[in-house]
Protein backbone atom coordinates (compact mmCIF):
# COMPACT_ATOMS: atom_id res chain seq x y z
CA UNK A 1 0.00 0.00 0.00
CA UNK A 2 1.48 2.96 -1.05
CA UNK A 3 -0.14 6.13 0.58
CA UNK A 4 -1.80 4.44 3.46
CA UNK A 5 0.59 4.74 6.57
CA UNK A 6 1.88 2.50 9.46
CA UNK A 7 0.22 5.17 11.74
CA UNK A 8 -3.04 5.23 9.50
CA UNK A 9 -3.10 1.36 9.66
CA UNK A 10 -3.00 0.91 13.30
CA UNK A 11 -5.72 3.77 13.88
CA UNK A 12 -7.91 2.04 11.27
CA UNK A 13 -7.17 -1.32 13.64
CA UNK A 14 -7.74 0.49 17.27
CA UNK A 15 -10.71 2.85 16.66
CA UNK A 16 -12.46 0.07 13.99
CA UNK A 17 -11.44 -2.73 17.18
CA UNK A 18 -12.65 -0.54 19.93
CA UNK A 19 -16.26 0.26 17.77
CA UNK A 20 -16.68 -3.39 17.43
CA UNK A 21 -16.15 -4.03 20.50
CA UNK A 22 -18.54 -1.52 21.66
CA UNK A 23 -21.42 -2.66 18.81
CA UNK A 24 -21.26 -6.09 20.94
CA UNK A 25 -20.93 -4.77 24.19
CA UNK A 26 -24.04 -2.11 24.00
CA UNK A 27 -27.41 -4.40 24.82
CA UNK A 28 -25.32 -6.89 26.98
CA UNK A 29 -23.00 -4.35 28.61
CA UNK A 30 -24.83 -0.96 28.83
CA UNK A 31 -28.42 -0.53 27.00
CA UNK A 32 -29.87 -4.31 29.01
CA UNK A 33 -33.78 -4.58 28.32
CA UNK A 34 -33.77 -1.27 26.48
CA UNK A 35 -35.21 -2.02 22.89
CA UNK A 36 -34.73 -0.32 19.86
CA UNK A 37 -36.91 1.34 17.65
CA UNK A 38 -38.71 -1.57 15.45
CA UNK A 39 -37.41 0.22 12.30
CA UNK A 40 -33.73 0.27 13.19
CA UNK A 41 -33.73 -3.42 14.46
CA UNK A 42 -35.23 -3.87 10.84
CA UNK A 43 -32.26 -1.60 8.82
CA UNK A 44 -29.55 -3.72 10.99
CA UNK A 45 -30.90 -6.89 9.84
CA UNK A 46 -30.22 -5.69 5.89
CA UNK A 47 -26.86 -4.04 6.58
CA UNK A 48 -24.56 -7.38 5.70
CA UNK A 49 -26.72 -7.83 2.51
CA UNK A 50 -26.06 -4.40 1.23
CA UNK A 51 -22.63 -3.24 2.93
CA UNK A 52 -21.01 -6.06 0.95
CA UNK A 53 -22.80 -6.16 -2.25
CA UNK A 54 -22.20 -2.63 -2.11
CA UNK A 55 -18.57 -2.93 -1.81
CA UNK A 56 -17.89 -5.50 -4.56
CA UNK A 57 -20.35 -4.58 -7.36
CA UNK A 58 -17.96 -1.63 -8.67
CA UNK A 59 -14.79 -4.05 -7.65
CA UNK A 60 -16.50 -6.72 -10.11
CA UNK A 61 -17.52 -4.97 -12.80
CA UNK A 62 -14.57 -2.51 -13.27
CA UNK A 63 -11.52 -4.43 -11.66
CA UNK A 64 -8.50 -2.71 -10.91
CA UNK A 65 -6.09 -5.19 -12.54
CA UNK A 66 -7.60 -4.59 -15.91
CA UNK A 67 -7.24 -1.15 -15.41
CA UNK A 68 -11.22 -0.32 -15.02
CA UNK A 69 -12.13 -2.16 -18.33
CA UNK A 70 -14.90 -5.26 -17.42
CA UNK A 71 -13.30 -8.74 -17.90
CA UNK A 72 -15.09 -11.48 -18.70
CA UNK A 73 -13.17 -13.87 -16.60
CA UNK A 74 -13.50 -11.65 -13.48
CA UNK A 75 -17.43 -11.04 -13.92
CA UNK A 76 -17.90 -15.27 -14.73
CA UNK A 77 -16.40 -15.52 -11.52
CA UNK A 78 -18.68 -13.52 -9.84
CA UNK A 79 -21.61 -14.68 -11.23
CA UNK A 80 -20.06 -18.42 -10.46
CA UNK A 81 -19.51 -17.68 -7.02
CA UNK A 82 -23.06 -15.79 -6.41
CA UNK A 83 -24.09 -19.19 -7.64
CA UNK A 84 -22.76 -21.65 -6.06
CA UNK A 85 -23.16 -19.88 -2.20
CA UNK A 86 -27.00 -19.52 -3.43
CA UNK A 87 -27.12 -22.86 -4.41
CA UNK A 88 -25.18 -24.74 -1.38
CA UNK A 89 -24.94 -21.88 1.12
CA UNK A 90 -21.38 -23.08 1.44
CA UNK A 91 -18.67 -19.93 1.72
CA UNK A 92 -15.50 -22.44 0.61
CA UNK A 93 -17.90 -23.94 -1.82
CA UNK A 94 -18.70 -20.82 -3.64
CA UNK A 95 -14.83 -19.04 -2.96
CA UNK A 96 -13.23 -22.31 -4.46
CA UNK A 97 -15.69 -22.28 -7.32
CA UNK A 98 -15.58 -18.92 -8.26
CA UNK A 99 -11.67 -18.95 -7.62
CA UNK A 100 -11.27 -21.93 -10.67
CA UNK A 101 -13.82 -19.96 -12.53
CA UNK A 102 -11.27 -17.05 -12.24
CA UNK A 103 -8.45 -18.79 -13.28
CA UNK A 104 -9.79 -21.32 -15.72
CA UNK A 105 -10.98 -18.42 -17.80
CA UNK A 106 -7.68 -16.60 -17.58
CA UNK A 107 -5.81 -19.32 -18.80
CA UNK A 108 -8.18 -20.07 -21.38
CA UNK A 109 -8.55 -16.13 -22.42
CA UNK A 110 -5.16 -15.76 -22.42
CA UNK B 1 -34.42 -12.54 15.42
CA UNK B 2 -36.63 -12.03 18.66
CA UNK B 3 -34.78 -10.27 21.84
CA UNK B 4 -36.33 -12.26 24.20
CA UNK B 5 -36.01 -16.09 24.71
CA UNK B 6 -38.24 -19.11 23.63
CA UNK B 7 -40.91 -19.50 25.61
CA UNK B 8 -39.99 -22.01 28.94
CA UNK B 9 -41.13 -25.22 28.69
CA UNK B 10 -44.49 -26.20 30.33
CA UNK B 11 -43.86 -27.44 34.14
CA UNK B 12 -45.98 -30.68 33.06
CA UNK B 13 -43.62 -31.45 30.41
CA UNK B 14 -42.30 -34.90 30.59
CA UNK B 15 -38.72 -34.72 31.30
CA UNK B 16 -38.17 -37.16 28.91
CA UNK B 17 -35.77 -35.29 26.74
CA UNK B 18 -32.19 -36.95 26.96
CA UNK B 19 -30.38 -34.54 25.23
CA UNK B 20 -31.81 -31.94 27.86
CA UNK B 21 -31.12 -33.80 30.63
CA UNK B 22 -27.20 -34.32 29.64
CA UNK B 23 -26.88 -30.52 28.86
CA UNK B 24 -28.55 -30.08 32.25
CA UNK B 25 -25.96 -32.55 34.07
CA UNK B 26 -22.92 -31.12 32.46
CA UNK B 27 -20.46 -29.49 35.12
CA UNK B 28 -18.83 -26.22 33.62
CA UNK B 29 -16.05 -27.42 32.75
CA UNK B 30 -18.00 -30.35 30.71
CA UNK B 31 -20.12 -27.85 29.23
CA UNK B 32 -16.99 -25.77 27.83
CA UNK B 33 -15.23 -28.85 26.46
CA UNK B 34 -18.94 -29.71 24.79
CA UNK B 35 -19.08 -26.09 23.19
CA UNK B 36 -15.86 -26.61 22.01
CA UNK B 37 -16.29 -29.92 20.30
CA UNK B 38 -20.04 -28.55 19.02
CA UNK B 39 -18.02 -25.70 17.32
CA UNK B 40 -15.65 -27.64 15.13
CA UNK B 41 -17.44 -27.88 12.05
CA UNK B 42 -17.35 -23.81 12.26
CA UNK B 43 -13.51 -24.43 11.56
CA UNK B 44 -14.00 -25.35 7.93
CA UNK B 45 -14.88 -22.21 7.36
CA UNK B 46 -13.28 -20.34 9.91
CA UNK B 47 -9.94 -21.37 9.38
CA UNK B 48 -9.66 -20.63 4.89
CA UNK B 49 -11.18 -17.45 5.34
CA UNK B 50 -8.38 -16.49 8.14
CA UNK B 51 -6.05 -17.88 6.04
CA UNK B 52 -7.38 -15.71 2.61
CA UNK B 53 -7.63 -12.93 5.36
CA UNK B 54 -3.60 -12.84 5.98
CA UNK B 55 -2.54 -13.63 2.64
CA UNK B 56 -4.91 -10.87 1.24
CA UNK B 57 -3.92 -7.96 3.74
CA UNK B 58 0.12 -8.82 3.01
CA UNK B 59 -0.88 -8.78 -0.94
CA UNK B 60 -2.66 -5.02 0.26
CA UNK B 61 0.71 -4.24 1.64
CA UNK B 62 -0.49 -4.29 5.30
CA UNK B 63 2.81 -5.79 7.38
CA UNK B 64 2.34 -9.12 9.63
CA UNK B 65 2.16 -7.20 13.32
CA UNK B 66 -1.03 -5.28 11.40
CA UNK B 67 -2.57 -8.44 10.07
CA UNK B 68 -2.52 -9.79 13.54
CA UNK B 69 -3.73 -6.39 14.99
CA UNK B 70 -6.87 -6.61 12.70
CA UNK B 71 -7.62 -10.24 13.92
CA UNK B 72 -6.99 -10.17 17.37
CA UNK B 73 -8.02 -6.25 18.09
CA UNK B 74 -11.53 -6.02 15.41
CA UNK B 75 -11.96 -9.92 15.40
CA UNK B 76 -14.33 -9.92 12.78
CA UNK B 77 -14.26 -11.10 8.93
CA UNK B 78 -15.93 -9.54 6.87
CA UNK B 79 -15.02 -5.95 8.55
CA UNK B 80 -11.49 -6.94 8.35
CA UNK B 81 -11.59 -7.59 4.35
CA UNK B 82 -13.85 -4.66 4.06
CA UNK B 83 -11.45 -2.33 5.89
CA UNK B 84 -8.13 -3.57 3.81
CA UNK B 85 -9.93 -3.84 0.47
CA UNK B 86 -10.84 0.45 1.11
CA UNK B 87 -7.24 1.03 2.94
CA UNK B 88 -5.47 -0.90 -0.71
CA UNK B 89 -8.57 1.61 -2.63
CA UNK B 90 -6.53 4.82 -0.76
CA UNK B 91 -10.19 5.56 0.69
CA UNK B 92 -10.05 8.11 3.40
CA UNK B 93 -9.57 6.92 6.69
CA UNK B 94 -13.45 7.94 8.13
CA UNK B 95 -15.05 5.99 5.57
CA UNK B 96 -12.52 2.75 5.40
CA UNK B 97 -13.48 2.82 9.82
CA UNK B 98 -17.66 3.89 8.68
CA UNK B 99 -17.73 1.09 6.80
CA UNK B 100 -15.97 -1.45 8.51
CA UNK B 101 -18.36 -0.12 11.52
CA UNK B 102 -21.32 -0.23 9.59
CA UNK B 103 -20.59 -4.48 8.70
CA UNK B 104 -20.73 -5.11 12.16
CA UNK B 105 -23.81 -3.35 12.84
CA UNK B 106 -25.85 -6.56 13.20
CA UNK B 107 -23.90 -7.50 16.25
CA UNK B 108 -25.98 -5.01 17.97
CA UNK B 109 -28.96 -7.33 17.47
CA UNK B 110 -27.01 -10.30 18.62
CA UNK B 111 -26.31 -8.53 21.68
CA UNK B 112 -29.75 -7.70 22.10
CA UNK B 113 -30.68 -10.94 21.83
CA UNK B 114 -28.25 -12.50 24.29
CA UNK B 115 -29.64 -9.88 27.22
CA UNK B 116 -31.86 -12.62 29.09
CA UNK B 117 -29.71 -15.13 28.99
CA UNK B 118 -26.69 -13.12 30.45
CA UNK B 119 -28.64 -11.94 33.51
CA UNK B 120 -26.57 -11.56 36.23
CA UNK B 121 -23.37 -11.68 34.52
CA UNK B 122 -20.38 -9.78 36.13
CA UNK B 123 -18.96 -6.85 33.71
CA UNK B 124 -16.04 -8.30 33.32
CA UNK B 125 -17.74 -11.77 31.86
CA UNK B 126 -19.93 -9.41 29.69
CA UNK B 127 -16.70 -7.65 28.33
CA UNK B 128 -15.33 -11.34 27.42
CA UNK B 129 -18.62 -12.33 26.02
CA UNK B 130 -18.86 -9.09 24.37
CA UNK B 131 -15.32 -9.19 22.67
CA UNK B 132 -15.65 -12.81 21.10
CA UNK B 133 -19.67 -12.59 20.14
CA UNK B 134 -18.85 -13.40 16.42
CA UNK B 135 -22.00 -14.86 14.26
CA UNK B 136 -20.38 -18.30 14.80
CA UNK B 137 -20.28 -18.27 18.38
CA UNK B 138 -23.84 -16.20 18.60
CA UNK B 139 -25.34 -18.96 16.24
CA UNK B 140 -24.14 -22.12 18.23
CA UNK B 141 -25.08 -20.18 21.79
CA UNK B 142 -28.49 -18.74 21.27
CA UNK B 143 -29.36 -22.48 19.35
CA UNK B 144 -27.87 -24.19 22.59
CA UNK B 145 -29.94 -21.73 25.11
CA UNK B 146 -32.70 -22.09 23.14
CA UNK B 147 -32.85 -25.96 23.12
CA UNK B 148 -32.38 -26.07 26.91
CA UNK B 149 -33.70 -23.38 28.97
CA UNK B 150 -33.01 -24.56 32.18
CA UNK B 151 -29.21 -24.39 31.92
CA UNK B 152 -27.74 -22.04 34.44
CA UNK B 153 -26.11 -18.83 34.04
CA UNK B 154 -22.35 -20.87 34.95
CA UNK B 155 -23.17 -23.63 32.20
CA UNK B 156 -24.02 -20.93 29.59
CA UNK B 157 -21.28 -18.70 30.13
CA UNK B 158 -18.60 -21.97 29.60
CA UNK B 159 -20.81 -22.72 26.47
CA UNK B 160 -20.20 -19.80 25.02
CA UNK B 161 -16.79 -19.49 25.79
CA UNK B 162 -15.68 -23.09 24.85
CA UNK B 163 -17.43 -21.81 21.37
CA UNK B 164 -15.52 -18.61 21.72
CA UNK B 165 -12.15 -20.09 22.61
CA UNK B 166 -12.30 -23.15 19.62
CA UNK B 167 -13.48 -20.62 17.21
CA UNK B 168 -11.57 -17.31 18.01
CA UNK B 169 -8.24 -19.19 18.75
CA UNK B 170 -8.07 -20.61 15.06
CA UNK B 171 -8.79 -17.34 13.42
CA UNK B 172 -6.25 -15.63 15.13
CA UNK B 173 -3.56 -18.71 14.56
CA UNK B 174 -4.60 -19.31 10.62
CA UNK B 175 -4.56 -15.37 10.32
CA UNK B 176 -0.87 -15.31 10.88
CA UNK B 177 -0.19 -18.20 8.80
CA UNK B 178 -2.34 -16.62 5.99
CA UNK B 179 -0.19 -13.38 6.56
CA UNK B 180 3.42 -15.50 6.37
CA UNK B 181 2.43 -17.48 3.40
CA UNK B 182 1.14 -14.06 1.87
CA UNK B 183 4.78 -12.30 2.01
CA UNK B 184 6.36 -15.35 -0.20
CA UNK B 185 3.27 -15.77 -2.76
CA UNK B 186 3.96 -14.19 -5.93
CA UNK B 187 2.64 -11.46 -7.37
CA UNK B 188 1.04 -12.42 -11.08
CA UNK B 189 -1.39 -14.25 -9.41
CA UNK B 190 -4.59 -12.93 -9.56
CA UNK B 191 -5.35 -12.60 -6.38
CA UNK B 192 -6.43 -9.08 -6.72
CA UNK B 193 -9.54 -10.53 -7.04
CA UNK B 194 -9.60 -13.01 -4.05
CA UNK B 195 -11.54 -9.93 -1.81
CA UNK B 196 -14.79 -9.63 -4.03
CA UNK B 197 -14.75 -13.02 -4.72
CA UNK B 198 -15.10 -13.40 -0.71
CA UNK B 199 -17.55 -10.71 -0.47
CA UNK B 200 -20.12 -12.44 -2.70
CA UNK B 201 -19.40 -15.72 -1.43
CA UNK B 202 -20.14 -14.68 1.99
CA UNK B 203 -23.93 -12.67 0.56
CA UNK B 204 -25.09 -15.78 -1.22
CA UNK B 205 -26.19 -17.50 1.86
CA UNK B 206 -27.79 -14.45 3.42
CA UNK B 207 -29.93 -14.01 0.72
CA UNK B 208 -32.63 -15.97 2.07
CA UNK B 209 -35.73 -13.76 1.73
CA UNK B 210 -37.38 -11.42 -1.09
CA UNK B 211 -36.45 -8.45 1.58
CA UNK B 212 -32.64 -9.52 1.26
CA UNK B 213 -32.74 -10.39 -2.44
CA UNK B 214 -34.03 -6.63 -2.84
CA UNK B 215 -31.87 -4.94 -0.07
CA UNK B 216 -28.96 -6.59 -1.95
CA UNK B 217 -30.33 -5.30 -5.53
CA UNK B 218 -30.70 -1.89 -4.87
CA UNK B 219 -27.25 -1.89 -3.21
CA UNK B 220 -25.80 -3.17 -6.31
CA UNK B 221 -27.40 -1.00 -8.65
CA UNK B 222 -26.45 2.04 -6.50
CA UNK B 223 -23.07 1.30 -5.91
CA UNK B 224 -22.16 1.53 -9.90
CA UNK B 225 -24.33 4.40 -9.99
CA UNK B 226 -22.50 6.28 -7.21
CA UNK B 227 -19.00 4.76 -8.36
CA UNK B 228 -17.97 8.19 -10.05
CA UNK B 229 -17.97 9.53 -6.82
CA UNK B 230 -14.59 9.86 -4.69
CA UNK B 231 -13.54 6.50 -3.15
CA UNK B 232 -16.28 4.94 -0.27
CA UNK B 233 -18.39 7.74 -0.73
CA UNK B 234 -20.74 5.94 -3.58
CA UNK B 235 -20.67 2.91 -0.81
CA UNK B 236 -21.97 5.52 2.12
CA UNK B 237 -24.89 6.42 0.24
CA UNK B 238 -25.58 2.75 -1.54
CA UNK B 239 -25.60 0.45 1.85
CA UNK B 240 -28.39 2.63 3.74
CA UNK B 241 -30.31 2.87 0.50
CA UNK B 242 -30.15 -0.75 0.14
CA UNK B 243 -30.52 -1.37 4.22
CA UNK B 244 -34.01 0.91 3.59
CA UNK B 245 -35.14 -1.28 0.98
CA UNK B 246 -34.94 -4.49 2.80
CA UNK B 247 -36.83 -2.94 6.02
CA UNK B 248 -39.39 -1.52 3.30
CA UNK B 249 -39.94 -5.19 1.74
CA UNK B 250 -40.26 -6.93 5.04
CA UNK B 251 -42.32 -4.39 6.08
CA UNK B 252 -44.75 -4.64 2.44
CA UNK B 253 -44.28 -8.62 3.19
CA UNK B 254 -45.63 -8.57 6.73
CA UNK B 255 -48.27 -6.93 5.76
CA UNK B 256 -49.13 -9.29 2.86
CA UNK B 257 -49.00 -12.27 4.76
CA UNK B 258 -51.39 -10.56 7.61
CA UNK B 259 -54.02 -9.76 4.87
Amino acid sequence: MENASDLTIWLVILILGTGTFLIRWSFLGALGDRELPQWIMRMLRYTPVAVLPALSAPLVMWPAATGGQPDLARLSAAAVTMLIGMLTRNIILAILGGAATLFGMLYLLA
Amino acid sequence: MSPSPAPRPQQQQAAADPADIRALARSPAQAFRYAMVQSVPMLIVIVPFALLFGVVAREAGIDIAQVMGFSVLVLAGASQFTAVQLLSDNAPVWIVILSGLAVNLRMAMYSASLVPWFRGTSGAQKAWIAYTLIDQSYALSIQHYERHPKLTLSQRIAYFSGTAVAICVPWMLASWVGAVLGSVIPDDIALDFAMPITFLAMIAPMLRSAAHLAACFVAIVASLAFAGLPSGLGLMLAAPLGMATGAVVEVLTEKRKRA
